[in-house]
């Protein structure tokens, strides 16, 4: 079956030609990507691949680059580089740090 | 340039106006992308000024560098050659990155338009052009330019009559793609810097065209 | 691992000018041939070079060997059955051969 990436020819509406800056924490993300593959950690195909299996419902909802970081961080726990345990450990630092204002 | 969050629907929602960067609250992806840097970092898998670095270079691509190429393809027949023929070396002779991909170049001419599009992700001359806006990783885009290119292009502006042949190109593989618009008529003896001034980025994808009054 | 032999690119079956048709097929994974242009004819447009296999890339798999890749011309009223615009419209895109068979 035809997955939902693979959107070409499928009717759909008017184009918006909306644009915008890209955000600091998005050119990061594009920066992770190309710094990563660079150094043979990952490859842009992994991060196709995993964008492609987000689901239907979320690739729709997400961002752009909400989807790169997720296919990422994926990425590197099927390589091996980081573990599920250390991503989410990780996450609630930031998070705590950034509520006292210290992040 | 509106601000806009670059969700893939093309229905119109609120947003907030301000960018996530100024904000006081981090959404979750924002603090997934520290978490995942600061993880990289500390087992040196990369370094915090190698990302900043990444980062300015990205900063110092635009159309720009695009549209000088164009200018010097208009006045230069022997780099439109060679721009044509080796797209990337002919990059490296104006000082541009050479690029990870191969350039493709394609030409406009009085009965060809072409025009542009990544299907399947967001395949896009970044190394050339910048990033590349919205729009042309929206499913709108994607779905229906491969389908139905001369509805896209009217939406944009540009209305080519039937004498004037579409010509699609779907950035599925290793190729990157970049118009060479024509020269529009009125630019007889400008300079290539008056010249790169009228070939905007979207000329670049093929969603447009340079006009001689701007 | 011997270099020439097993890294050596899957040589190029197809010229410029030459009839291919796409193989259809539905399978799961990362595809890079789009879902509308499978099972339609085109003609060969040029021969791009040939590349690590991106279907075995998205694996953190080396790709080797090289497949040579396409451009392939499809004209647009062929490929879609109610298209509006010129009969002399085209769509180019890049096919790895192991998608493309004698037309």
């Amino acid at each position: 079956m035809r997955s939902h990436h693979d959107m070409g020819g499928l009717p759909a509406d008017r184009i918006e030609a909306t644009e915008h800056d890209y955000a600091l924490w998005e050119k990061r993300v594009d920066a992770l990507l190309v710094l990563l593959s660079a150094a043979g950690r990952m490859s842009v195909d992994e991060l196709r691949k995993n964008i492609e299996s987000i689901g239907p419902d979320a690739y729709d909802s997400m961002t752009y680059y909400e989807r790169w970081i997720h296919s990422i961080s994926q990425t590197l726990i099927q390589r091996g580089v980081i573990t599920i345990d250390e991503l989410g450990r990780k996450i609630a630092q930031v998070e705590v740090r950034h509520k006292k204002g210290c992040g | 340039m509106r601000e806009h969050d670059g969700r893939n629907h093309g229905h119109p929602h609120p947003h907030p106006g301000t960018r996530p960067d100024a904000d006081d609250r981090l959404t979750y992806y924002q603090m997934m992308e520290i978490a995942v840097r600061e993880l990289l970092i500390e087992k040196g898998v990369l370094s915090a000024d190698a990302v900043r670095r990444e980062v300015e270079k990205m900063d110092a691509r635009s159309p720009a560098q695009g549209a000088r190429v164009v200018a010097r393809a208009w006045t230069d027949p022997a780099f439109k050659a060679k721009l044509l023929a080796l797209g990337n070396d002919a990059l490296v002779d104006l000082g541009l990155e050479r690029g990870p991909y191969k350039l493709v170049v394609v030409e406009n001419m009085a009965d060809v338009h072409n025009v542009v599009v990544c299907t399947l992700c967001s395949c896009y001359p970044r190394w050339l052009l910048g990033l590349p806006p919205d729009w042309y990783k929206s499913r709108n885009y994607r779905s229906r330019t491969v389908r139905e290119p001369r509805a896209v292009l009217r939406e944009f502006g540009l209305d080519l009559p039937d004498d004037i042949t579409v010509r699609v190109h779907d950035s599925t593989a290793d190729m990157r793609y970049l118009v060479l618009p024509a020269r529009p008529a009125g630019t007889e003896g400008w300079s290539e810097d008056q010249l790169s001034s009228i070939v905007t980025r979207d000329c670049m994808i093929g969603v447009a065209v340079p006009k001689a009054n701007g | 691992m011997s270099a020439a032999s097993s890294t050596a690119a899957v040589p190029a079956r197809f010229r410029r000018g030459d009839r291919v048709k796409v193989r259809w097929a539905d399978v799961p994974g990362h595809i890079r041939t789009p879902w509308y242009i499978r099972g339609h004819t085109g003609v060969i447009e040029r021969l791009c070079g040939a590349y690590a296999n991106p279907e075995e890339l998205a694996y953190a798999r080396s790709g080797l060997p090289a497949q040579p890749l396409y451009r392939v011309r499809f004209t647009q009223a062929q490929v879609w059955p109610d298209y509006a615009g010129s009969p002399a419209d085209t769509i180019d895109i890049e096919i790895y051969q192991h998608w493309l068979e004698s037309a």
